[in-house]
């Protein structure tokens, strides 16, 4: 049994090039839950929601003010020469909050030294997963990672799953900023005073929540509980970021790009969702839904059988899948309690069958285990990981990556991850005894094919790209 | 700089320096013609490259792909050229484009490499052959015109034979190298999952070019680097170079338009490097097999048979024409009622071309070319 190998890849980001060796990889594994720190100085350092939320702005306002400009033919050829210009600026204003966090969570995940607890932090991610698809959302997905999941993965699954749905990239990204309680005071006063149907009732959130986050597809719930869900949602929004009614509506002290709730904006009246009714209480009616979707036992099957397949294999074992749920359900969703059932259970120890690492896990491991610099000074993270075939943050889909090997073996992405190994080889290969290395990284999971393979390379930069090509790096 | 980079890769008797070999007693007199063919690795869809607007059974067939032609040029009464194909168009206008329809090789399976493997052979079986037609072309010109190049990194069977070919591959591409590859293939070769996998990646890389990235912008390129090789008084005559990409089971729409810029850039290109030896230039743009007649569900369309090979040039025989003797694409007019059924050899297709080029007996022409497909 490979427990070394296993410790730091199966559960970590493979081992650092200056880690000690893993003495006790359970105890080593446990010690991570306590010393996790949320908020290291990469991500302590990046600007807030109100910075981010100013970038969205300043684009939206330049791009009606050219809308403006193009319906006046007046304006001399100099101006119109400008607008692409400050378009462009504003753009990248967006995409430098996204290109910040996307080198500060690689900048994180490379330096940790509680690796098991980023893996986690991704692993949560991609399951309340948003996608930079939607340009309001662009700028917030690294905040969203950084001050809704990665604070809360040492909480509860409740607490956790409420900073998620509450966080403005996740009210964007699945268009809850603009849903409207059909008979709220807002959509009433429309409807009389324009005659026209007011702004009406947004159901994604509501059923991703249902389907994604929580319960699980296919476990029971109706339509008539989507919709009074998202009835029960309506409200919440975000500050200076929606159109229309909503935005004059928002309190004075109401920064953009906060979350708030707007009670002329929030459907009146009792719901019932899932046989039980939820009096309405304003805000606190969709917090006590999400309080009681969070400990159900469907949501319980549901996390663990995702949090199985992470970190054993496509089929997780079913033995392990029940414990994890069983201890979720006495603990009412405390995820500290479950990691820990999961690193002393058995079944993620076997060897086989391995998880590949997604191209994310790859690189980090990879970089992790070079003492020089992988990458080059300039060398744009983004574009890195779109090339490999996992753009940071941008999963397509509420649902996030899927989490299977054949989400990432295929042929294409192998050899893009061998000519990136080469290329890495290229620069760095002659300072980087492979050798040496290979015995660290792959610890009791080197087998003599790959070591000899190692050892025979025609040059010190084929060996270290051979490294990274073999079999049990790519896997773990 | 051109020929100090080339590397001349000999196979079988060209072990012989070419030189030393004795003209060959019927090869034409010496001329300043250039040959260049594109390969379209991947089964290029002709239906969609030349499309037959005029089929009554045209639009039902391919539903959801049938409008794509609507802002294409005209080309005669049935046929209309896809609208990414401006340059042809306006070449086509000016007699410098040809198209042959509805033709195929003696191939009548749909396996890709098999059917490039008859493509590039000539022969009538797959791996019939291990020298191809573009060698067998070259030992009827004489000596001074038989400086053979392909932008690939090795010969690709087409112009693999008994004549010494060189190659040329770009080295600005970050590929891994030969070697690594073929140490990683062994390191690879008991693991379940990696070793089908990395066979397949490999094969993929061999179908090189992506002609259609950047816009249209790598097919310039590409054809750039080519008439640089072949423009020198010295530089290749005879020349090849691969595309892939054709490949389009899904999403055909986009990814074929992406195709046919890179491609109309690439012989735009190639046009304007070679200035006034375009007068004497001809280029070959052929495609393994063609593609089903009806869309499938994923907005693509699957392997086929019969497709479309364009030929462009300043001294075309047939310059601004349409050749086929069309099938039609009625249910009943199918081949395995599915592809466009062949009905002209593409062998015959390529042999006539090249001894209009070159003046050479068209008999005598299919019969070095293609000793058992034309004999």
């Amino acid at each position: 049994m490979a427990i070394q190998y296993l410790a730091a890849n199966r559960f970590g980001l493979g081992r650092r090039w200056d880690d000690p060796a893993i003495d006790d990889p359970k105890a080593w594994l446990m010690r991570q839950l306590a010393e996790f720190d949320p908020a290291p100085a990469a991500i302590a350092a990046l600007e807030g929601r109100a910075a981010i939320a100013g970038a969205y702005i300043d684009y939206r306002e330049d791009r009606q003010a050219m809308r403006r400009e193009a319906a006046e033919p007046a304006m001399s050829e100099e101006e119109k020469g400008m607008d692409p210009e400050l378009r462009r600026l504003s753009r990248s204003a967006i995409r430098r909050h996204y290109v910040d966090g996307a080198a500060a969570r690689l900048t994180t995940a490379v330096a940790s030294p509680t690796p098991f607890a980023e893996r986690l932090t991704h692993f949560w991610a991609n399951h309340f997963a948003v996608s930079a698809d939607k340009l309001p959302v662009i700028g917030f997905t690294g905040n969203y990672e950084f001050e809704a999941i990665r604070p809360n993965i040492m909480g509860t699954f409740a607490d956790l799953l409420i900073a998620a749905v509450r966080h403005p990239a996740m009210l964007l990204y699945l268009d809850q900023a603009q849903s409207f309680g059909p008979d709220s005071p807002v959509a009433a006063r429309v409807r009389r005073r324009q005659n026209r149907p007011g702004p009406g009732l947004n159901e994604n959130l509501a059923r991703e929540i249902l389907e994604l986050h929580t319960l699980g597809v296919r476990t029971g719930y109706t339509q008539a509980d989507v919709t009074a869900f998202a009835k029960a949602l309506t409200g919440l929004t975000v500050a200076g970021l929606g159109r229309g009614a909503g935005q004059r509506l928002m309190p004075a002290g109401a920064a953009p790009g906060e979350t708030v709730f707007i009670a002329q904006l929030h459907q009146p009246g009792e719901q019932v969702i899932l046989g039980k009714r939820y009096a309405d209480t304003g805000a606190k009616q969709s917090e006590a839904v999400l309080r009681d979707l969070a400990v159900h036992p469907a949501t319980a099957k549901h996390v663990a059988t995702k949090l199985a397949r992470h970190f054993t294999a496509d089929d997780p074992p079913p033995a392990l899948v029940e414990r994890l749920s069983a201890d979720f359900l006495k603990t009412g969703g405390d995820l500290p309690s479950l990691y820990r059932t999961l690193v002393a259970s058995t079944e993620p120890w076997q060897a086989g069958p391995a998880m590949f690492k997604s191209p994310w896990d790859w690189t980090v491991s990879l970089m992790r285990g070079l003492r020089l610099p992988a990458l080059g000074e300039r060398q744009n993270i983004p574009a890195l990981f779109t090339q490999l075939g996992q753009p940071v943050w941008r999963p397509g889909s509420p649902a996030g990556y899927d989490d299977k090997v054949a989400t990432w073996a295929g042929s294409a992405a192998l050899m893009q991850r061998v000519e990136l190994a080469s290329r890495i080889a290229g620069r760095i290969g002659d300072r980087t005894d492979a050798r040496r290395l290979a015995p660290l990284l792959l610890a009791d999971a080197l087998d003599p094919g790959t070591s000899e393979a190692i050892a025979r390379a025609d040059s010190p930069g084929q060996g270290l790209a051979m490294l990274f090509a073999s079999p049990a790096f790519l896997r773990r | 700089m051109i020929l100090t980079r080339r590397t001349a890769l000999a196979a079988g008797l060209g072990t012989l320096a070419a030189g030393a070999l004795p003209h060959l007693a019927y090869a034409a007199a010496p001329t300043n013609r250039r040959l260049l063919f594109v390969i379209q690795r991947g089964a290029a869809d002709g239906l969609a490259i030349a499309v037959p607007i005029g089929d009554p059974a045209f639009a039902a067939a391919r539903r959801a792909l049938a409008d794509e032609a609507a802002t294409g040029a005209k080309l005669d009464a049935m046929f209309t050229l896809h609208p990414a194909l401006e340059g042809a168009a306006g070449l086509f206008a000016a007699r410098e484009a040809h198209v042959a329809h509805a033709v195929a090789t003696a191939y009548r399976d749909r396996s890709h490499f098999d059917g490039q493997n008859m493509l590039e052979g000539g022969g009538t079986r797959p791996y019939g052959r291990d020298d191809g037609w573009l060698n067998r072309l070259l030992t009827l010109l004489p000596a001074s015109e038989r400086d053979a190049l392909a932008i690939a990194p090795a010969v690709p069977l087409a112009l693999r034979g008994t004549l010494p070919v060189g190659t040329y591959a770009p080295s600005r591409l970050p590929q891994a190298d030969a070697d690594l590859i073929a140490r990683l293939s062994s390191l690879y070769a008991k693991d379940e999952l990696l070793h089908p996998l990395w066979d397949s990646a490999i094969k993929t890389q061999e179908l090189a070019g992506d002609i259609g990235g950047n816009n249209g912008r790598n097919g310039a390129e590409l054809g750039a680097l080519a008439a640089s090789l072949m423009a020198p008084a010295d530089g290749a005559r005879v020349m090849m170079v691969e595309t892939g990409g054709w490949d389009t089971h899904s999403g055909q729409r986009g990814r074929l338009a992406a195709q046919l810029r890179g491609l109309d850039q690439l012989v735009g290109a190639v046009k304007a490097g070679l200035g006034a030896e375009w007068a004497s230039t001809l280029v070959i743009v052929a495609t393994e097999f063609g593609r089903t007649v009806a869309v499938n569900g994923t907005g693509g369309t699957d392997h086929g048979t019969g497709s479309a090979a364009l030929l462009f040039g300043g001294a075309l025989a047939a310059g601004g024409t349409v050749s086929a003797d069309w099938p039609g694409l009625g249910s009943g007019a199918l081949l395995d009622g599915r592809d466009l059924k062949p009905t002209r050899s593409l062998e015959a297709v390529i042999a006539d071309a090249v001894a209009h080029h070159y003046g050479l007996d068209p008999a005598r022409a299919k019969k070095a070319l293609y000793p058992e497909v034309l004999a």
